[in-house]
């Protein structure tokens, strides 16, 4: 069951080409990887699907809807998670607070309700921690630092904390930018483990981009490869790798034909 | 007829000088992505030090000049260095707050030095009255128009050409990419907001001549706003059509509406149109509409 | 020393005033407060009074450009605008001063999405520029449109009455005063312990990432942009029946500076940084006043140097605490408690 259709998408900033009738679907439940070299657009799919840029051409399919006219802020109550290449964390405010905000879409306290707070705000804010806590917290394993504030904490936390509220906005597809970038051994495979917990546990589709190839080739289900804004191949993990086009763009053309030979 | 003929001369030539201040303005935020609110009080401090030396020092005005161009220039790169160096990092606000802080710092300590009360400029150019066909104008804003017009057109002609003005252009442009090219990105800042001080300071002079000089001259300053959000906020061509469009605009809202309102409506009608330019075109006339990255 | 603090619920867990030590120094101060009318001199009502009043408008703005990082030029206007309408109200229409407050907030809401409001969908600094705009216009709506204003002579008023009760003194007009700075004060902490809040820091902190996050950016700089005015009108309802006269000299481009150089000196984002701000530059005027008082022995002109001196000191708070104390005297406040709370230990 396709949860995400990627149909004929192009897009381009004055002359330059960014991504050329970029087709693929992800299915649902499944780990779906996009690399390729840096530049090569991958980030901006990532963005057109969550609305931030908008396609020449093409559409994006949600469930089957088509999103064309739905806004960004729209899109995150539809189910759509997402992590940020750079950490894009709030740092005026501290893990928890920064984990709440990712459930926003799915609170219903307006200005009034705010301000009066006692009743109906309390409540809902009571119920989120909760359910922070024991889905969340506990489940990422951040329970120490979730006072602090999220600046004083080190990288690799932070990318989790990010992950963490990614969680909260109770995503059918999360959204993956570089999630294991600049971590170590350890670290990643931390991540890695998050990675396909969340997939099995919480049953939400991930679409990953990284660059780490041996933590796309074990986790991913399926993979799609980017060259200059154009898809090169998809498949599964060992069908990309053996493929002549995507050995040339990463290890260059003599390797590529060498290893035909061989 | 004659009447409207009349206000768009007087309001084309002050345009031009606004032109002049907003080119200052402009030129910072290019190069530095700061949104400059003392520009107006470097306009009065540069027309202040003017002034001063003329009448204290007795100088003559082509010794005048060049000095209050390098006074001008002290002043821009003692801002940079001493205050927004050490902003760097902070977030956007924050380094446009300092700048309202500093206009507030110039504002006071010009009135303290100079005082409060209106200083009229010893005449720098020939007193006659310039008559075209039935329109007069003024001999302190005609010729005050032709020399902020020649600055202009000199800065406009450094950024072409000169490695400087191209090193400034390189740097607005793309800081990075100025910065692996060899360009000193630091040095750039601190050259940008020596122009843009020295802008300002000259479009000063050439008010303070036209109009006298008191601590208020720099609310002048702030139709700088009207004139870049209409040109747009990053271009240079824009600030100078702006400079004329607004001064136009100005001029003919002054002179049909004053009678309405008992006066101040010149000053007004830049904001006015600045309010109705956010609803329709806010990037402007020429601006381009920032590409983010995520 | 804070040792042993353990918390069994949320609820007690997200309070804001956390353990009962906290409560304790808390219930000391709203007996001060009460007490303080009874004991204070006039000049100290009055000024208690006038900080009270800056305070509302103080955190106002806060809520605006400290929390929302939206930065607004035009917050003396707005208040001046609040006071003109409680003027107007209770001359022209003899509307009860409890009536008026609301109105007055509402009015000052109005004009500021009018003005504000197309710029609230582009970047920050669009805004800033504004209510510039807003502030200039204002100011000149002010002077000239007499009929409602009064111009240059402004208006006067009489004393404002609560249900037949006449407020003709600082001291019956103090705790007016005092239940209004804590309502306000209580509902904007209350604010920002909901997702409201917390949407605001995101448009500050990062407007991109945050509208992919779900938050509507338009609507949610709209409520503070709206909710900063409102408190800037009751604000300014308030100063406008205490001072039982308005005119345009109040609300100049130099007032909305100096709530600024408030909200930066006191600590933006920081509840507690707007009330220490705008008691701190409640205060700096009159230090300088009376400073300048002293040297009139010495310099006979000292007294003209009041206006310049003040906004060279406003404009040097600004840079200053941007440059070396950002998150302002709250920061300060913070770092001194957290040496009590480990006293005598150091760490």
């Amino acid at each position: 069951m396709k949860i995400l259709s990627i149909d004929n998408v192009s897009l381009s900033f004055g002359g330059l080409k960014v991504l050329t009738e970029i087709s693929f679907d992800v299915i649902k439940g499944e780990i779906f990887a996009i690399i390729g070299p840096n530049g090569a657009g991958k980030t901006s799919i990532l963005n057109i699907i969550s609305g931030f840029y908008h396609p020449d051409k093409g559409k994006v399919f949600f469930n089957g809807k088509d999103l064309t006219r739905i806004p960004a802020d729209e899109r995150a109550a539809l189910g759509m998670g997402r992590t940020f290449q750079n950490i894009a964390l709030y740092h005026g405010m501290s893990v928890l607070d920064n984990i709440k905000l990712g459930a926003h879409t799915h609170l219903k306290t307006g200005l009034m309700s705010g301000l009066w707070y006692w009743g109906a705000a309390h409540r809902e804010e009571m119920e989120l921690r909760k359910k922070i806590e024991e889905d969340i917290i506990d489940f990422l394993e951040i329970e120490s630092i979730r006072k602090q504030p999220v600046s004083a904490l080190a990288y690799g936390l932070q990318k989790r904390v990010e992950l963490a509220r990614a969680l909260a906005m109770r995503p059918k597809v999360l959204l993956m930018d570089e999630p294991v970038a600049g971590m170590n051994a350890e670290e990643t495979e931390d991540m890695a483990r998050f990675i396909l917990d969340i997939k099995e546990e919480y049953n939400i589709t991930i679409v990953l981009i990284e660059h780490d190839m041996k933590m796309i080739m074990d986790i991913s289900d399926r993979v799609l490869v980017l060259n200059f804004g154009k898809a090169l191949t998809h498949g599964t993990p060992k069908e990309v790798q053996k493929h002549p086009d995507v050995i040339a763009a990463y290890l260059g053309q003599k390797k590529a034909e060498t290893m035909e030979k061989g | 007829m004659d009447i409207f003929l009349q206000l768009i001369s007087s309001g084309f030539l002050v345009g031009g000088i606004y032109a002049l201040i907003a080119l200052g303005f402009v030129l910072i935020y290019k190069a530095t992505n700061i949104i400059n609110f003392a520009t107006g009080e470097f306009m009065m401090i540069g027309a202040y030090i003017f002034y001063s030396l003329m009448v204290y020092l007795k100088l003559s005005p082509f010794i005048g000049f060049p000095l209050v161009i390098i006074f001008a220039a002290i002043l821009g790169f003692l801002v940079e260095r001493l205050i927004l160096r050490h902003m760097l990092g902070q977030p956007n606000i924050s380094i446009i707050m300092v700048t309202i802080g500093l206009s507030s710092i110039l504002l006071g300590l010009a009135e303290i030095i100079w005082g409060s009360s209106f200083r009229s400029f010893p005449p720098l150019f020939p007193r006659k009255p310039i008559i075209l066909g039935e329109i007069v104008l003024r001999s302190n804003l005609f010729y005050g128009f032709l020399v902020a017009m020649a600055v202009v057109v000199i800065f406009l002609l450094l950024f072409k050409y000169a490695k400087v003005g191209i090193a400034m252009r390189a740097t607005a442009n793309d800081q990075m990419a100025a910065f692996s090219m060899g360009i000193n990105v630091k040095t750039m800042f601190t050259i940008s907001w020596a122009f843009g001080a020295i802008a300002a300071s000259l479009g000063g002079i050439i008010i303070g001549n036209i109009g006298g000089v008191q601590p208020t001259l720099g609310h002048i300053g702030l139709k700088i706003f009207p004139i870049v959000i209409l040109g747009g906020l990053d271009s240079i061509i824009g600030a100078v059509i702006g400079g004329f469009i607004v001064g136009i605009v100005e001029n003919l809202a002054g002179g049909y509406l004053d009678p309405y309102f008992h006066g101040g409506v010149k000053d007004l009608a830049p904001f006015v149109v600045l309010i109705f330019i956010l609803l329709i075109k806010p990037h402007g006339l020429f601006g381009t509409k920032e590409i983010e990255r995520l | 020393m804070h040792i042993g603090d353990f918390k069994e619920t949320y609820s007690s867990d997200q309070a804001v005033f956390i353990n009962a030590t906290s409560r304790f120094w808390l219930g000391i101060l709203f007996a001060l407060l009460i007490l303080f009318p009874f004991v204070a001199g006039d000049y100290l009502l009055f000024m208690a009074n006038l900080a009270g009043i800056t305070i509302i408008g103080a955190v106002g703005l806060n809520i605006l450009t400290g929390f929302a990082g939206l930065i607004s030029l035009g917050h003396a206007a707005f208040i001046g605008v609040g006071g003109y309408t409680a003027a107007i109200l209770s001359t022209r229409f003899d509307l009860p001063f409890l009536l008026c407050l609301p109105l007055s907030g509402l009015m000052a809401a109005f004009f500021g999405i009018i003005v504000g409001g197309p710029s609230l969908r582009l970047k920050g600094l669009y805004l800033c520029i504004a209510t510039l705009a807003a502030q200039l216009i204002l100011e000149f709506v002010f002077v000239h449109w007499e009929s409602m204003t009064g111009g240059i002579r402004g208006m006067n008023i009489s004393p404002p009455q609560i249900f037949g009760y006449v407020l003709d003194n600082d001291f019956k007009f103090y705790f007016v005063t005092l239940v209004m700075v804590i309502l306000c004060v209580t509902f904007a902490r209350n604010l920002f312990r909901t997702r409201v809040g917390r949407a605001f820091i995101a448009i500050r902190d990062r407007d991109i990432s945050a509208e992919l996050m779900g938050i509507n950016l338009l609507r949610y700089k709209t409520y503070a942009f709206a909710l900063s005015s409102f408190m800037a009108g009751i604000s300014g309802c308030l100063w406008v029946n205490f001072l039982k006269t308005v005119t345009p000299e109040h609300f100049p481009l130099m007032e909305s500076v100096r709530y600024l150089a408030m909200v930066i000196v006191g600590g933006m984002g920081s509840i507690l940084g707007s009330i220490l701000g705008a008691i701190f530059m409640t205060i700096v005027p009159e230090l300088i006043s009376t400073f300048l008082g002293f040297l009139v022995n010495i310099f006979p002109t000292a007294m003209s140097f009041l206006f310049p001196l003040q906004q060279v000191i406003f404009g040097l708070l600004i840079v200053g605490f941007l440059v070396f104390e950002p998150h302002g005297l709250a920061e300060i406040w913070r770092r001194i408690k957290n040496y009590f709370h480990l006293w005598p230990f150091e760490h």
